[in-house]
């Protein structure tokens, strides 16, 4: 009754294309940002802010970008997180020896850089298939992980092998408390949202799926694989680089590579695929999933009142961790996107039962 | 041997066999220094190959990238050291094969019955799931200390063939017998998978799921049969890592490291992962002792740790040539 | 498929010059010999058919002239242009465009996000313009959009558009196929028994499409059909292959009547 598309016939092919041709879709959404940006950090707490909402929205950034490159376009990546650490560190290069450059610009040499990286770890896409795959993206990660940890030129010479970067500021706004975090992050991830959304509705998009879907058959239509495949690395790693610029520069403060690990690789790769693969509104869900699920866990005891050494709790969650996982691909493989849009599908029809 | 296909491995075979040689023939090392390193890597590439076993046995039969065999080879390690402290080593060998039975059956149940037509990243990060799972159940019910797997074996290296080179060649006895294992886990497997009928219907599931089952073969039955036959295999790899390194949570990471090995060697072949386990073994050892220190002075690196992503990239780099791995099949799309 | 096409179709039809010529053509898969010296030309405007008992190398014919294979020996010319390292890719842009004997649709996609990416040939905006999506791409996007809804009414599946192909009933999914290799708007259209599982109403819909397209646009097309019903009446001239080798090419007439072509379909030993 609430949610049903009577009456909104579209006249032209532009608003039958548009993001959301569906008015309530338009009301909710927009309802929504402005929830965001006005009520939420008036009800928020700094531990909130911290733990959870900040480390959502960066990771949902670095989400949607490895959702393009596996959801979409099908290639496989465990290396997500060395991408990120290669625009922490271009990012801590160039403002740290070019200490006048705007935020924003070291942010977009981020991406820059971690764009090209990628493009050179997805070259072996062309002619490596499958799972067989896994290993260029892992090379990468561990490749990273010594290079960043070896080379002394990127940490600056730092004697520990750790960077503290100074506090971010853009035209005179110090970015310092976690409300200033959370407005600077929310606007940078809704112009990456709307970017990607864009992307994927593109026929840069529709080459992404023809690639997925059936390499031979997009390769006949000429759609080449080739470039389908370059631009969704070039793309993803963009979106990583900025992401782990923003997770080193706004979130840390000061990282060792350490901080850029493949676990960090495999909770992203657990993010889309929780959310769903294929879905930016997925990479939304599932970063939120995989975030709030340790922090639940880790209050679960405290919560019932049972004393539970630390250590223990530690193995419970990680026990837990993997059960909800399993579940979770048994239950619904599609991830809680398709949850959602099954749940729109009931409101449709609601109050019928069909 | 046909030139034409297989001249970018013969390439890089060459230039490996360069790279390898390099310390003796530039007088860098001394020929015991260098059989010592080559041996070493000799004998840690056999207990590469021994995970790897694991992860080609399952993927050949059920067509999943198992990352939880390292979870495996820990779980079945724990349990055999922390069981052989209250009974006889053959004893507790006995109850954790069936530890590993029981495993392999509850993952079929639970696990795999409910995700038969995924695509491969699914089934991948269930087992991953399955990793994490494993990891904290082994530590809560076995412990996370460091445990000891007694085999009587000596310690200390011994000196052989010191009459040809001054000084002699260390040796490690514990490697040499894990060798020899290994050597003969594979020859088992090889008989049981050509000359049984088991063994010829686990073949078949391999190859189509589908087809198998539309000539009887019980697939959920082959499925645990297979997952037992790998739990075995990660037994075996635990025993003998464990024995040498002691038995503790890094053992687990052993899995990401012989995943380059079989892709290398190729996901479905078995005599692939026994040979890209030794290239892997040999490559990063040398790699580790002898280029290492080079680019360290070179690039004025901060330490070195080359081994890290070696292997990685020396698959990376065969695959590039050979996109199915040494012995993997070639996949042909049909339109 | 009732009466007989009368003669003078062939003139009616404006048939051109060679626009295709397959020069000695062998493929072989390791020891199995798919096709064996197959040379025959194509010209432009005509609607060509290959015919032939199952396994004779049909499917692989077409694949050796769009690029899916490479032939082991033999060449491609189109349009004067010889080709022996034949891409898929390179053949699309010369304007070859195919449907598949199994489909090979685009599961994951829309019927029209399917007939749009046959249109990506045409779409030139880079991946800045189009995460901005403003003015020249939303142009773009609006003008193929139209292009592939004119493709959506001539092949009558208006009320599926938005429905993902991997619903569809087999028959519209063919008629989809169809329409993603007509957006790439081709000069030479290769359809792998386009007519295959279907009744009787549907292939008279699927004849009248190809026709029609032949008509309207004069597309070349080559196409694989094991109903002899339709390949006699639609088509201008016939290949016959068996074995891999050709056994017979002419008028559906002349084939019909060759002893040889007799001989493959009645499973004479030869």
């Amino acid at each position: 009754m609430i949610y049903r598309e009577n009456g909104q016939f579209k006249t032209s092919y532009a608003a039958d294309q548009q993001l959301l041709p569906i008015a309530q879709d338009r009301w909710f959404l927009i309802s929504l940002v402005v929830l965001a940006f006005a009520a939420v950090p008036l009800f928020a707490s700094d531990y909130a802010f911290r733990a959870l909402i900040i480390p959502f929205l960066i990771l949902t950034i670095a989400a949607i970008g490895l959702n393009i490159l596996v959801g979409y376009c099908g290639q496989i990546s465990l290396g997500t997180a060395a991408f990120m650490a290669v625009g922490a560190y271009a990012a801590y290069n160039l403002v740290v020896r070019v200490p006048e450059v705007n935020f924003i610009v070291a942010l977009a040499v981020a991406g820059l850089v971690s764009a090209a990286v990628g493009v050179i770890f997805g070259v072996p896409s062309l002619r490596i298939k499958g799972l067989y795959l896994s290993v260029a993206t892992l090379a990468a990660q561990f490749f990273m992980d010594w290079m960043f940890a070896r080379v002394k030129w990127f940490t600056n010479y730092s004697p520990s092998g750790s960077v503290s970067p100074a506090p971010v500021e853009i035209f005179g706004w110090q970015i310092q408390t976690p409300v200033d975090k959370y407005f600077f992050l929310l606007a940078i991830l809704v112009v990456m949202t709307l970017a990607a959304k864009n992307l994927v509705r593109s026929h840069i998009g529709r080459a992404w799926m023809a690639t997925r879907d059936m390499d031979v058959a997009a390769e006949v239509i000429g759609i080449s694989g080739l470039h389908a495949k370059l631009t969704a690395f070039a793309v993803s790693s963009f979106y990583a680089g900025v992401a782990g610029a923003l997770w080193g520069f706004v979130h840390l403060g000061s990282w060792e590579p350490l901080a850029f690990n493949i676990n960090l690789s495999f909770n992203l790769l657990f993010m889309i695929i929780i959310g769903g693969m294929g879905s930016i509104l997925g990479s939304f869900f599932g970063a939120a999933f995989i975030l709030i699920l340790p922090l639940l866990l880790n209050q679960l005891p405290g919560g019932l009142g049972i004393p539970i050494s630390t250590a223990l709790i530690s193995h419970l969650e990680s026990m837990i961790f993997g059960a909800l996982i399993v579940f979770f691909l048994i239950a619904e493989p599609h991830g809680l996107a398709r949850l959602w849009a099954i749940g729109k599908e009931k409101l449709r029809l609601w109050p019928f039962p069909h | 041997m046909n030139l034409q296909r297989n001249w970018p491995v013969l390439a890089l075979v060459l230039l490996l066999a360069a790279g390898l040689s390099a310390p003796l023939v530039t007088g860098a090392s001394a020929v015991a220094f260098f059989l010592e390193v080559l041996l070493g890597g000799l004998m840690s590439g056999v207990l590469y190959a021994l995970v790897a076993l694991g992860f080609v046995l399952i993927f050949k039969a059920s067509g999943v990238f198992n990352f939880a065999q390292g979870a495996m080879v820990l779980f079945a390690a724990l349990a055999l050291a922390r069981m052989s402290e209250v009974m006889p080593l053959p004893v507790a060998f006995g109850i954790a094969v069936l530890i590993m039975i029981v495993f392999a059956w509850l993952v079929e149940r639970l696990v795999l019955r409910h995700l038969v037509n995924q695509e491969g990243v699914v089934l991948l990060m269930a087992t991953l799931g399955i990793t994490y799972f494993l990891d904290g159940f082994g530590q809560t019910v076995w412990g996370a200390d460091i445990y000891e797997i007694k085999l009587g074996l000596p310690k200390t290296p011994t000196i052989v063939l010191d009459n040809i080179f001054q000084g002699g060649i260390l040796i490690n006895v514990e490697d040499f017998v894990a060798a020899c294992i290994a050597a003969l886990l594979v020859i088992c497997l090889a008989v049981f998978f050509q000359k049984t009928p088991t063994g010829r219907a686990l073949r078949a599931v391999a190859d189509d799921h589908q087809a198998a089952q539309s000539i009887g073969i019980p697939l959920n039955r082959i499925w645990v049969i297979v997952w037992s036959v790998a739990g075995f295999v990660a037994l075996v790899a635990g025993m003998v890592w464990g024995a040498k390194l002691g038995v503790q949570f890094s053992i687990s990471l052993i899995a990401l490291k012989a995943l380059p090995v079989v892709i290398l060697g190729g996901l479905t072949s078995v005599p692939g992962a026994i040979i890209g386990g030794l290239i892997i073994g040999v490559g990063e050892k040398m790699a580790e002792v002898f280029l290492s220190p080079v680019m360290v002075k070179a690039f004025d690196l901060a330490g070195g740790g080359i081994e890290n992503w070696f292997a990685y990239v020396l698959a990376l780099a065969f695959l590039l040539v050979r996109p199915e791995g040494l012995f993997g099949e070639k996949h042909i799309d049909r339109v | 498929m009732g009466a007989q096409a009368p003669e003078g179709v062939m003139s009616a039809r404006n048939i051109g010059d060679i626009v295709l010529k397959l020069d000695g053509v062998s493929l072989a898969f390791g020891g199995v010999k798919a096709l064996t010296g197959v040379s025959f030309d194509v010209r432009e405007h005509e609607i060509r058919a290959i015919i032939g008992p199952n396994g004779a190398g049909k499917s692989s014919m077409l694949n050796v002239i769009n690029g899916v294979y490479t032939p082991q020996q033999g060449s491609i010319t189109f349009r004067g242009e010889t080709v022996t390292q034949m891409r898929p890719h390179h053949a699309a842009e010369m304007g070859i465009a195919r449907t598949f004997q199994s489909l090979a649709l685009f599961k994951g996609m829309t019927v029209l996000d399917n007939i749009m990416t046959g249109r990506n040939l045409k779409m030139r905006s880079n991946v800045w313009l189009q995460a901005l999506r403003v003015g020249p791409t939303q142009k773009e996007e609006l003008a193929q959009r139209a292009h592939v809804e004119r493709i959506i009414d001539f092949l009558e599946i208006q009320a599926y558009r938005k429905t993902p192909v991997g619903r569809l009933p087999y028959g519209l999914q063919k008629r989809v196929d169809l329409g993603r290799a007509l957006a790439m708007e081709p000069q030479v259209l290769l359809l792998d028994e386009p007519m295959a599982g279907m009744n009787m109403e549907e292939k008279q819909d699927m004849c009248r499409f190809v026709l029609d397209v032949n008509d309207e646009f004069g597309t070349t097309i080559v196409l694989i059909e094991h109903d002899m019903g339709v390949v006699m009446d639609i088509s201008d001239r016939v290949v016959v292959l068996d074995y891999g080798k050709k056994i017979g090419d002419g008028t559906p007439d002349a084939v019909r009547n060759n002893q040889s072509v007799i001989d493959a379909y009645l499973g004479v030993a030869h």
